[in-house]
């Protein structure tokens, strides 16, 4: 059987809507069908939001692209229903190892808790995550739900005014013309629709070449991230190394600025530098080589009226770090509920903003972490490699120079700690990680597991109390959920959501982010943070 | 909030010179200024608060040729 990237999963079918007479409207037209734009598509699918998803392509990607899906990721795929496969499918990993020159001078653990469903991560080539997705979004389909995959339509043009963008997309049929409502623009780092718009997208180049190798080998190496400064096999410069699914690993060797891309790139010189590393004996097969450069870079709003923007077309961060795939999918997450919301016009439109506001916030973070990585791996001044060396010599028999190695800080979820949707933090003395602005932390319920239970609509939480029906009333969907401390044998809810409190009542959005707490019911209270978590009308 | 104390404030401060001029006996510029960093980063640790650690940079790069 063909490898799945060589398969034709959503081959071009010629649509009804190239044949109209004027140009068909649909609520939202999704543009790329990488894991951003599924994920998008995805979940407004599941919220009944007729979602159109158009890719120049008719299959998943092929070569080795995104690799590593945080804990996070997984979480919101575990909303969309297709967590557990790409789980099976991967390479489970927590822990990872910092080498400098031939000596181990690190150690770490991204997950040291229990009680979590997920873990830190998991490796897995982008084709078979796109790949999962797709089947997901082929079982929506089967049940009805109102989502389209559209292969080799290729967007050419997009024109808008007030209410309505317009796209011009090419076909094997020749070309046609569609309408959206909203548009998102997940068609990646080189964006054509941000061409289109004449947008900006600035940021800081980094002169530095890396060398990617994916291999096939039977090999030993423990299943972590294992990462050098100045190894013997690659002098001067860095390397990493991840495993991944069918015995393929990938192999990231940093060659500096000055270089032949085109000679490096060939396989006799590949192979040498390959055996360097992993030992002249090793016996591996190549599957995959590429070289890239990479920008810390985001365009200044990602939100331009009904267009939005979201993943690798809004910003770009180097690799070190897994925030590139992680972030595009949190901002899916991000922005598939309000636009839910502001559809069936139970929120104004003006709450789109707060997407921009929320995800420039954590692309900046993003952008801040990788950075800061990428000049400790290429420090940038003969000053600034003294100080690199130093902290790697003091970390080796000085704890305290741990912290400050920095191999890449691997992709969380940013808490929207100033975000205007949040509410009230009325919970006195309320775990740090749970306060308003922050991701909901999994933490073990019953049988099942905290995030688990949420669902898809806005949540309000009660643990250890009582919360009476919020049905009626209200306009907005909010799913009351009570839960008991005394169900979790480990006692993580109470630490993750209680501290000291002995009950606790929580106001969550439907991407699981908290709105606000309080240590009571309040009716009030509750009504105004719910007007403000979805833009200020209800 | 405590300051960046720049009163004299070494126990034996002729002695402490003296050690410190010794630490770099034999060594190399390059393994001076290594050196030189390692010790940075340890009395940093030490000192720990954010505040007075800027307040340290920003004093030593204002005074010197």
């Amino acid at each position: 059987m063909a490898d799945i990237f060589e398969q034709t999963l959503y081959p071009y079918r010629r649509s009804p809507d190239q044949d109209a007479a004027a140009p068909v409207r649909h609520p939202v037209i999704v543009v790329g069908a990488g894991p951003v734009g599924l994920a998008a598509a995805l979940d407004l699918a599941l919220k009944d939001v007729p979602v159109l998803l158009l890719d120049d392509n008719d299959r998943v990607s092929t070569g080795s692209r995104a690799i590593c899906f945080a804990k996070r990721t997984l979480e919101i795929m575990d909303r969309l229903g297709c967590g557990q496969p790409l789980v099976d499918k991967g390479v489970t990993w927590n822990k990872g190892k910092v080498f400098f020159d031939e000596r181990k001078v690190y150690e770490f653990d991204l997950l040291a808790e229990a009680g979590h469903r997920r873990p830190a991560f998991i490796n897995l080539q982008q084709y078979y995550f796109e790949a999962v997705l797709l089947e997901r979004l082929r079982e929506l389909q089967a049940e009805g739900r109102p989502v389209q995959i559209r292969g080799r339509n290729k967007v050419t043009g997009v024109t808008r005014d007030y209410s309505r963008v317009q796209l011009t997309v090419e076909t094997p049929d020749g070309p046609y013309t569609l309408d959206a409502d909203w548009l998102i623009a997940c068609d990646g780092a080189k964006s054509p629709i941000r061409s289109f718009m004449g947008l900006d997208f600035h940021g800081r180049v980094f002169e530095d070449n890396f060398l990617i190798a994916d291999v096939k080998m039977e090999a030993d190496f423990p299943t972590e991230r294992w990462f050098w400064f100045d190894p013997p096999f690659n002098r001067g410069q860095s390397a990493l190394l991840h495993k991944q699914p069918d015995g393929v690993w990938r192999i990231d060797l940093q060659l500096g600025w000055d270089i032949d891309r085109e000679v490096e790139m060939r396989e006799e010189n590949v192979i040498p530098r390959l055996k360097a590393m992993l030992g002249e004996e090793a016996k591996f097969s190549l599957e995959w080589i590429s070289i890239y450069t990479f920008q810390c870079r985001r365009m200044e709003r990602f939100a331009h009226g009904r267009v939005l923007f979201a993943g690798d077309s809004a910003h770009q961060v180097s690799p070190f770090g897994a925030r590139g795939a992680n972030s595009g999918i949190q901002d899916a997450d991000n922005l598939a509920w309000k636009l839910k919301l502001v559809l069936d016009g139970t929120a104004p439109e003006s709450l789109m903003e707060s997407y921009n506001r929320e995800r420039v916030q954590a692309a900046d973070e993003n952008i801040l972490n990788s950075t800061r990585s990428t000049d400790f791996i290429t420090p940038k001044s003969d000053i600034s490699h003294v100080f690199r060396d130093a902290v790697l010599d003091l970390a080796e028999a000085h704890p305290f120079a741990r912290p400050l190695v920095n191999s890449g800080r691997l992709s969380v979820p940013a808490t929207h700690a100033g975000s205007d949707l949040n509410g009230e933090d009325a919970l006195p003395g309320g775990p740090e990680r749970t306060r308003p602005g922050a991701p909901a932390v999994d933490a073990p319920v019953g049988d099942g597991w905290l995030l688990e239970s949420l669902g898809t609509d806005i949540v309000l939480l009660g643990i250890n109390t009582s919360l009476p029906d919020m049905s009626g009333g209200d306009t907005l969907p909010v799913t009351v959920l009570t839960i008991e401390t005394g169900d979790d044998r480990l006692g993580a809810l109470r630490e993750r959501y209680l501290g000291r409190n002995e009950q606790a009542v929580y106001l969550i959005r439907p991407d699981q982010h908290i709105a606000a707490r309080w240590p009571t019911y309040d009716r009030k209270a509750i009504s105004a943070a719910l007007t403000a978590a979805t833009g200020g009308m209800s | 909030m405590t300051d960046l104390i720049t009163a004299p404030n070494l126990t034996d401060a002729d002695g402490f010179y003296e050690a410190l001029i010794a630490a770099h006996q034999g060594l190399t510029p390059e393994q001076s200024t290594a050196l030189n960093a390692r010790l940075i980063l340890l009395l940093a640790n030490h000192v720990g608060d954010r505040d007075i650690l800027l307040d340290a940079l920003r004093k030593a790069r204002e005074t010197g040729r």
